[in-house]
């Protein structure tokens, strides 16, 4: 292997840099985003039997946020997020230990100027492309609905 | 153009102290530090103070195994990783030793021995402590993500050790004159900056392979220590991938160093037991294998001469994401075993 120059240093580094293990991230990905999934199924069958659906929906929600803000908070998250990858970090658990765990990293810089200024750091993308995608596919449905 | 300094006035070791936290304890080394705390905390409120006391506590040991007071050093020259280097700064400010802070990225441990050993070379200071320092959780906070955020690493990512070495260097005679066994720093070259050819802020290991090789073959080129004559080649936190990306440049351009070498970042984890993908990295690694496990057996005279280079990726959270490439440094210092008694 030629490893003069630019291209030689890129060339070593390819070579030697592990590549990431595709199918054993994935499958567990599938299974853990998997178990997220059959969890808000069997919470929206149980609030579904007290409440109306669109409130059950909202509880599904608001359930799966604070149990991973919980398990962000015992330190727990993290450790089963290390392995299940996007399994936790796709469902709306990922969004909620975003936000929580930059919350707990801000809190020695005070409530407002540490809390308040940074907890959005990682989940700020998020909610920006988020409502931007919204509001272009609001406008989008809107036109489609003048027309047809 | 010489590069390599060698000492006339060559500065011994008197002590030399490693602390780390939880992960450090349960390594290869754990054993031969001087202190771990299982918490990481080392009692303060906040990791970024918690790295300030372990640096402290580490300053307090080698003073303590050298039998001196605080008072006693001329000088200390520190450095860590966090932002304006504060670990150090707070870390030592209570000793009311002078100070002058220094920041090499990881490889700030050798670049405070090399100024240290210039610092008594030009007679400026007769006993010079140096220290450094980085803590896993002030580190993550600071360059990456939330400690409790829950993401995946990728296998060429490092794990910052939360560890500090403290070394006490002088060129007092009367210190050492009853000491038996000694590690000096006889020669001293300061690195080039070298384009690590990679934006790639998880991989900073090959980034930095490319600076260490350019010390090394520098090193040798310039100096009239050959290869053969050193028993390692001790890199700082270059990790497995970096390690083999050495290696292999070595092998084509210095074949007779390739085999003497080994990395720090290597020594402190056991990779099969613990979830630290390509080894060790944070200034330090290499501060706390040094005094953890290479001085002492340099003093014992089981190992007779090491050329030692941490390795420094110069870059911040900003110049990544501007996608600048990772800038490799490693400054180089050249440490052997002297009988000491008779034969200073």
């Amino acid at each position: 292997m030629d490893i003069s120059g630019q291209s030689g240093k890129k060339r070593l580094i390819k070579a030697h840099t592990p590549k990431s293990r595709h199918i054993k991230n994935l499958s567990l990905a599938f299974i853990f985003g998997g178990i997220i999934c059959a969890l808000g199924e069997g919470l929206l069958l149980l609030f579904k039997s007290i409440f109306d659906e669109k409130t059950a929906l909202t509880l599904v929600s608001l359930s799966l946020i604070f149990l991973a803000s919980l398990l962000t908070a015992l330190g727990v998250f993290d450790r089963v997020a290390r392995h299940a990858g996007a399994g936790t970090l796709v469902p709306i658990t990922g969004f909620s230990n975003a936000v929580t765990s930059q919350a707990i990293d801000a809190k020695s810089e005070g409530f407002v100027l540490g809390v308040g200024a940074k907890i959005f750091t990682i989940a700020g993308p998020v909610i920006l492309f988020g409502i931007s995608a919204g509001i272009i596919y609001g406008v989008i449905y809107y036109l489609a609905g003048l027309l047809f | 153009m010489k590069r390599v300094k060698k000492l006339a006035t060559p500065p011994t070791f008197l002590s030399y102290a490693a602390v780390g936290g939880y992960e450090e304890s349960l390594g290869p080394l754990g054993d031969a530090f001087d202190l771990c705390d299982p918490s990481d905390s080392f009692g303060q409120r906040t990791w970024e103070s918690s790295e300030g006391e372990m640096g402290r506590s580490a300053v307090n040991i080698a003073l303590t195994k050298a039998g001196l007071s605080h008072t006693d050093p001329e000088l200390i020259i520190a450095g860590d990783l966090q932002n304006q280097c504060v670990a150090s700064s707070g870390g030592v400010a209570s000793f009311g030793i002078p100070f002058l802070g220094v920041y090499g990225a990881c490889s700030t441990c050798t670049e405070a021995l090399l100024l240290a050993s210039l610092m008594s070379e030009s007679e400026f200071s007769s006993l010079t402590v140096t220290l450094t320092t980085s803590h896993n959780s002030a580190a993550e906070r600071q360059f990456r993500t939330p400690l409790e955020y829950g993401g995946q690493r990728t296998p060429s990512a490092q794990w910052t050790a939360t560890a500090a070495g403290a070394f006490i260097l002088t060129t007092r005679e009367e210190l050492l004159s009853d000491k038996r066994g000694l590690a000096k720093i006889t020669e001293v070259m300061a690195g080039r900056i070298i384009d690590g050819a990679t934006a790639d802020g998880s991989n900073m290991g090959a980034a930095m392979a490319f600076a260490a090789a350019d010390s090394i073959i520098s090193f040798f080129s310039s100096s009239e220590v050959s290869p053969s004559s050193v028993d390692y080649i001790v890199t700082g936190d270059l990790g497995y991938v970096g390690s083999d990306i050495l290696r292999d440049i070595l092998k084509e351009k210095l074949p007779a160093a390739a085999g003497r070498h080994i990395d720090c970042g290597t020594l402190l984890y056991d990779r099969c037991a613990r979830d630290v993908h390509a080894g060790a990295s944070g200034c330090g690694t290499s501060a706390s294998v040094l005094a953890a496990y290479f001085l002492p057996n340099i003093a014992a005279g089981d190992i007779r001469r090491i050329l030692f280079l941490s390795t420094g990726a110069l870059m911040s959270p900003s110049s990544v994401l501007q996608g600048n490439n990772i800038l490799g440094i490693a400054p180089a210092v050249l440490i052997e075993h002297f009988e000491g008694g008779n034969n200073l």
